[in-house]
């Protein structure tokens, strides 16, 4: 109870506060398709990101959701600039990053981290797990008094749930919950702002999911940190999300408040992904409206022209099929890429 | 009703492996009726898909082994049948569907040729006609341009075009019963939902009892009329599917359905996890294997096993525990 309400009153907080993080305007990531023995060319693009724009405040959590090939997990990569983008800006905490070399990024990723999908991949099994959340003090040369660095790893540990003495244990020692929370404490080892969530949750056993969910957000309440969650499960970005983005082919195509977004989802592929997830209740799915759509996600290579949904799309019209809808601003900071709702003038 | 398709006697697996023999499956029994969809969740190691490869005898083997257990379908055990009998009824009375439709499919055979060497096989139908029939098997389940796919091969599919082949291919026989083992767990959501639905809707057509193996319980109220919830290896609940959801009496039951978020439910209220880890199957407890992260648990728990027993007519549970009490 007392955690229900004051998440409320965050979150009432969170609209007044102008207090932006994190801005990525027009985003462009595309990989270049190379041909031929001693001249290489280019014969393709995969426009992976394709003009993507969206915005963090501070504490807020920004779910991002789509198919497989939509371009969440890239967009991630980018704002983090473990990949270079081909084009746009990405304004994190009032400076543009996206053209930042080496050195500079050095500098701003201690205020940046990430927490990956894969709890077995991305913890090394040959070190200990107190050198694995060291490391990132290490590497910003912060772990010079060793006695505090101790301390600190000790901290980090029951920040996140476990026990100081598992430091000097191996990863293959713990579960994958327990492997994810790990990973989570080496994220939060440099204090950063904002963490980039891939899929955290989606390798995990549905027991445990419930676990590292509360988790993240007793760390948000606690550190006032600042989550871009990617999940492809609507129901766990759901219930973690103050706003979510849906994103199809490379594009925002929806992005709205959590309660708005899941009780009137404006844009055709939001309502058939939302009607494609089904409820665990069986009563509610006997009444619920089936709305399937047909097909599958074309080739990032070769996206359908003007709207990218209308191959798949049951709303599709004349112009959708040459004219590649704006995200437009509705009330309420909502937005969405639709002819639909907004009709080209002229 | 009439007699079910299929019924599991006391079935038990068991592995060998560096940390000792484990009991994968341990005395396992139910029913699949005619025409039933039945779901059977659990985690990673609950025994859920050796139950299902324990039918068919697809147990590799060592290090596995069925050690105990009867499975009878049309009055024969199929634990007791000789090798050429099983493999009559595999992919001809009994079809399974994989996850992963890629690694079912030959890479280097044709479409038209996969779907058409059941029907080739078990029914002796000549090559010519058994193409014929896949044409039209492969047209059945939704894909366009049967006639000219048949020279196809899988790299050339999408992976829900492959989960489709499966399906195709399962239904060449006209099977009674199909296994479907997590059919949909590596596809995009709005597939999961083609696929789902399209399975379902050609055994209803058909007649065809479903065995459907997931962990998803959202798939499992959609499209199940029974479900079976396994826990370190044994069957700890059962019921009709609505019954199960609305009054779940195990409490691993009750505490799954309050940890998954739902896409409809309270977002103020936190999400309350079931603590502790999935049990080792190397090192299962004494009692109940779900005893150590109960929040019912009385000291019995802890060193006798609970049967799975009546708690009405329809709904079976494993628990000691006061069901009243479990539930809240």
């Amino acid at each position: 109870m007392q955690n229900s309400l004051s998440s409320e009153v965050r979150a009432d907080a969170r609209v007044s506060a102008t207090d932006e993080v994190l801005r990525v305007s027009e985003l462009k990531v595309h990989f270049p398709i190379m041909s031929g023995v001693l001249f290489k060319r280019e014969i393709a693009t995969v426009k992976a990101v394709d003009g993507v724009s969206f915005a963090l405040n501070r504490g807020e959590t920004l779910g991002l959701v789509g198919e497989s090939g939509c371009g969440k997990s890239t967009t991630g990569l980018a704002v983090l600039r473990m990949l270079t983008p081909t084009a746009g800006r990405i304004l994190f905490e009032g400076a543009d990053i996206a053209k930042h070399d080496a050195a500079a990024m050095r500098a701003v990723r201690r205020r940046m981290q990430m927490v990956y999908q894969d709890p077995y991949g991305s913890l090394n099994p040959r070190m200990t797990v107190r050198d694995i959340i060291l490391e990132p003090l290490e590497v910003h040369g912060l772990a010079d008094d060793r006695a505090a660095a101790r301390a600190r790893v000790d901290e980090l540990l029951r920040l996140v749930g476990l026990l100081p003495d598992m430091a000097d244990r191996y990863p293959h020692e713990f579960s994958g919950g327990q492997r994810q929370r790990i990973g989570i404490a080496r994220a939060l080892a440099l204090e950063p702002t904002l963490i980039v969530c891939d899929e955290p949750v989606s390798a995990l056993d549905v027991s445990i999911q419930a676990q590292v969910v509360n988790l993240f957000m007793d760390l948000q309440e606690r550190l006032g940190l600042t989550y871009l969650f990617i999940a492809h499960d609507l129901a766990v970005v759901r219930h973690i999300s103050d706003r979510i983005a849906v994103m199809y082919l490379g594009r925002i195509v929806e992005i709205a408040r959590r309660d708005e977004l899941y009780a009137r989802p404006l844009h055709p592929y939001t309502q058939a992904l939302l009607a494609a997830v089904p409820v665990a209740d069986p009563e509610v799915e006997a009444a619920r409206p089936r709305m399937i759509v047909t097909g599958e996600v074309p080739s990032a290579l070769r996206p359908p022209p003007g709207c990218r949904f209308h191959t798949r799309c049951p709303s599709a019209m004349p112009v959708c099929k040459t004219i590649d809808p704006e995200l437009t601003d509705l009330s309420n900071g909502r937005a969405v890429a639709c002819h639909l709702h907004a009709p080209v003038r002229g | 009703m009439s007699t079910p398709v299929l019924q599991v006697r006391g079935l038990t697996t068991r592995f060998r492996t560096d940390r000792g023999e484990l009991t994968a499956v341990d005395d396992v029994s139910f029913d699949v009726g005619r025409g039933e969809t039945v779901a059977i969740v659990g985690e990673s190691g609950s025994g859920k898909s050796v139950t299902a490869l324990s039918i068919l005898r697809l147990i590799p083997s060592p290090p596995g082994r069925i050690a105990a257990g009867e499975v009878i379908f049309e009055n024969r055990n199929l634990l007791e049948l000789d090798n050429a009998s099983i493999r009559d009824i595999r992919g001809n009375k009994i079809a399974m569907i994989f996850q992963e439709p890629m690694s079912s499919l030959n890479p280097s055979l044709t479409v038209g040729i996969q779907v058409a060497e059941p029907i080739n096989e078990h029914r002796r139908t000549p090559w010519a006609a058994a193409l014929e029939k896949a044409a039209e098997l492969i047209s059945r389940v939704r894909i366009p341009d049967a006639q000219s796919r048949l020279a196809s091969f899988p790299h050339q599919y999408s992976g829900g075009m492959r989960q489709r082949i499966m399906i195709a291919m399962s239904l060449g026989c006209a099977p009674s019963l199909i296994i479907a083992d997590e059919p949909t767990t590596a596809l995009d959501v709005t597939v999961q939902a083609q696929i789902l639905d399209l399975l379902k809707q050609i055994t209803q057509e058909s007649g065809t009892a479903l065995m459907l193996i997931t962990h998803d319980l959202g798939v499992v109220a959609r499209y199940a009329d029974r479900v079976i919830v396994m826990y370190g290896g044994r069957i700890v609940e059962t019921a009709p599917a609505r019954e199960l959801y609305k009054k779940p009496r195990h409490p691993y039951t009750v505490g799954l359905l309050t940890s998954v978020p739902r896409l409809d439910g309270d977002t103020r209220r936190r999400l309350i996890p079931i603590d502790g880890q999935p049990p080792d199957l190397a090192r299962l407890p004494a009692g109940c294997a779900f005893a150590p992260r109960c929040r019912a648990a009385v000291a019995r728990c802890h060193h006798e096993r609970p049967k799975l027993e009546p708690v009405s007519p329809t709904h079976q549970k494993a628990c000691f525990a006061d069901a009243e009490l479990v539930v809240q």
